[in-house]
């Protein structure tokens, strides 16, 4: 049992939260996990990512090397891209198509979206619109994407609800709730699309 | 036992929390920010009362951690790397004064520069001050350093150097705990009541002291289970590994198999007869070094007699932080081919917040500066240094904390008026406020702008050892009243700061003008903060 993933995102999306409820699945289901994060300059609006590392081996490095990565798991359509070097051959990428323009050189929508779709496994989902829409929640769109990953990522998939439980237990059973539905709304869209 | 998992950084707080320490004193600098505020959030360091205030720079940090060793109790003092260069002077007299209670000083270097102006290696200050340096290579060493770099520090009586990098600072792993938290150490003096006064006469026999004691360091290295040596059947190569370097070794042999010897370093001063046997046994020696090559360029030497590849000969990059598929590539592994990233990719810099002060201060000074001439703009470390970026490329200068006001200061000297300083309010507290000094002692004809947020944004909003404190300060040093101006940097302001900015850009002496709003980010949190404890208050009625 082994996944390797980089999580992608823009300072201020809050990808950390993805990796706290994968981070707390696999630790309390005794497997190694190491998590490597972006902290500082890059959080003021920069490309943030997190490698998310999960084993039931010890693991050694922090960083997953280049061609490693079994999974990118993106919240902004450009920064799924952006890690490409790092997907193994056989690799999905899972991208949120909502885009978060805050820069003036940002792509054409039509020639990003024609380059996630070129790509041999892809998975492209509008996590915003269903945490809206589907969840009732659009801050749950993190969620949505979890969910939407959650098929190729090598834990039990009940791993991952303890996680988003263990994590949101302090604000209690309505986050908790919101956050599994979006799980579930996420994979759900995940089997039906790949 | 239940792992706690934790950020290398956090580990470390623990892991001294765990070890009895009863002060942490820092100031703010990634990646070593959340060794402080890990401590300052915890419930059980609370009840312990161990001390972790911010302090007003790395140097004051510093020699208020020495001040408690000599106290008798565990200091532990931490910043960024560019911070030992504050707090140089403390750290390399602390080696001779030595500790009493356990002292370590945990330094985070950032190679790759993620979040800083230079990748220096904090090992090499370590031999400098001819200090013992620890250098966990995982979260789980990083914790149980922590009381054993307070054990090392008190067995040896001197500081000890723990030197961690940004990958291991922010990486998450389980961590398992002490079963039992060292119970703090009493108050107690120490024997020699001359050992911190550093008179000539006193401070050359404690110098002979810390040299005839490197034996002894470097028997505590041999010794250490922190270093090992692994044999295997290959001696075409011998590989050592420092820190991380060992890890990014391993992740090229998952299950273990390493074909050749290793030696594995995470303490120093090096531990020298494993040097001799690997050098002595294997063709040639691999040295993986997180930063600088240290221990390369002492196995190469200078007349390059040994067979040493690493950082020197272009096996691995020479800059930039270590990455598991570059080691793999100097074991001779082939990196699969990849993906490249594709063309429409753009870059994505960090930027100031919307609705930050400092757009508002550069917006008016640029249409000021325009009228001038450009060129002219000294700024600092902190946020509004991104005022370099587009749309602004409003600054001149980043070098180093409080360099702004001195090196407008230089440059006036030398003609170039109007000179004008941009620096925060916690950078201007941290090492501003004496170069202002020297300008208020010559009347040289600066503007400084110090833009206060009222926090330490960059690192995340820490408490502003300025707050409040700005014009009191600026007036004690000597800037005339009616040349210290408080502003609102908003946008309907935006005449008359120019107005301001354009008044004392005239005037033949030193003026300082505060365009002062709390920074966005810290408001929110504040909010957020304040809302919560009012529900709580709302809940208990």
């Amino acid at each position: 049992m082994k996944t390797d993933m980089v999580i992608a995102g823009v300072g201020g999306q809050g990808i950390l939260s993805i990796a706290a409820a994968l981070g707390s699945a696999a630790l309390d289901n005794d497997l190694y996990m190491k998590q490597a994060e972006t902290h500082g300059m890059s959080q003021r609006g920069g490309d943030v990512q997190s490698f998310m590392r999960i084993s039931d081996k010890p693991i050694y490095s922090d960083l997953i090397p280049k061609g490693g990565a079994d999974i990118i798991l993106s919240v902004e359509p450009m920064e799924a891209l952006r890690y490409l070097p790092y997907l193994k051959k056989g690799g999905y990428v899972v991208t949120n198509s909502t885009p978060f323009i805050n820069i003036t050189d940002y792509p054409e929508q039509e020639k990003l979206e024609a380059t996630i779709k070129a790509l041999p496994n892809y998975v492209l989902i509008d996590a915003d619109r269903i945490a809206k829409e589907e969840v009732g929640s659009a801050r749950a769109f993190n969620f949505v994407m979890l969910g939407a990953a959650s098929p190729f990522i090598d834990v039990p998939f009940e791993y991952l609800e303890e996680g988003i439980r263990k994590i949101f237990a302090r604000k209690g059973e309505e986050v908790v709730d919101m956050n599994i539905k979006a799980l579930h709304a996420g994979r759900k869209f995940s089997q039906e699309n790949r | 036992m239940q792992k706690s998992l934790l950020l290398g950084v956090e580990a470390i707080a623990q892991g001294a929390i765990d070890g009895g320490m009863s002060g942490v004193y820092a100031y703010p600098g990634t990646p070593s920010t959340e060794i402080t505020e890990y401590i300052q959030h915890s419930k059980q360091a609370k009840e312990l009362n161990i001390h972790s205030d911010w302090a007003a720079n790395e140097k004051t940090a510093m020699e208020s951690a020495l001040g408690m060793s000599y106290a008798g109790k565990r200091a532990m003092v931490c910043m960024k790397h560019v911070g030992l260069n504050v707090a140089a002077d403390c750290f390399m007299n602390a080696a001779i004064t030595g500790a009493n209670g356990g002292m370590l000083i945990v330094v985070a270097d950032d190679p790759s520069m993620h979040s800083s102006q230079n990748e220096q290696d904090s090992r090499v200050y370590g031999k400098f001050a001819m200090m013992p340096v620890l250098e966990p290579s995982n979260q789980q060493e990083a914790y149980d350093m922590a009381r054993f770099g307070f054990e090392l520090s008190e067995a040896f009586e001197i500081p000890v150097l723990m030197r961690i990098t940004t990958r291991l600072a922010h990486s998450r792993a389980g961590v398992a705990r002490f079963a039992e938290v060292m119970v703090q150490n009493e108050l107690k003096l120490p024997e020699d009541k001359v050992q911190f006064v550093l008179l000539p006469a006193i401070a050359r026999k404690r110098y002979k002291k810390l040299l005839s004691n490197q034996e002894k360091f470097e028997a505590a290295s041999e010794d250490s289970a922190y270093n090992t040596y692994s044999d295997a059947a290959d001696k075409s190569m011998g590989i050592i590994a420092c820190g991380l370097g060992y890890n990014y070794l391993m992740e090229n042999y998952p299950d273990g198999d390493c074909p050749y010897p290793v030696v594995k370093i995470s303490q120093y001063p090096i531990p020298r007869t494993m040097i001799k046997k690997i050098t002595g046994e294997c063709g040639k020696v691999l040295v993986l070094e997180e930063g600088y090559p240290v221990i390369e360029e002492i196995l190469k030497g200078y007349l390059e007699k040994e067979a040493v590849i690493g950082r020197l000969d272009g096996t691995l990059s020479r800059d930039g932080e270590l990455t598991p598929d570059m080691v793999g590539r100097a074991l001779g592994f082939k990196i699969e081919e990849s993906l490249e990233i594709p063309d429409i990719v753009a870059a994505r810099p960090p930027a100031l917040c919307v609705g930050c002060s400092h757009i508002d201060v550069y917006k008016a000074l640029n249409e000021v500066i325009a009228e001038y001439g450009e060129g002219r703009v000294f700024a600092d470390i902190g946020c509004y240094t991104l005022g370099a970026l587009p749309p602004f490329n409003a600054i001149n200068s980043c070098v180093d904390m409080g360099a702004s006001i001195t090196m407008a200061k230089g440059a006036a000297d030398a003609g170039l008026i109007p000179s004008v300083a941009v620096i925060g309010d916690s950078t201007f507290t941290h090492s501003g406020m004496t170069g202002l000094l020297d300008a208020v002692n010559e009347r040289t004809p600066i503007t400084v702008i110090i833009s206060d947020n009222e926090s330490i944004s960059m690192t995340g909003g820490q408490k502003s050892s300025a707050k409040g404190k700005l014009e009191a300060i600026c007036e004690g040093l000597g800037v005339e009243k009616e040349h210290i101006h408080v502003l609102l940097p908003v946008p309907k302001k935006h005449d008359e700061i120019k107005e301001i900015f354009r008044k004392e850009f005239e005037y033949k002496g030193v003026s300082v003008i505060i365009p002062r709003r709390v920074c966005v980010q810290k408001n929110v949190r504040d909010q957020k903060i304040k809302k919560a404890s009012m529900a709580k208050t709302a809940a208990k009625a």
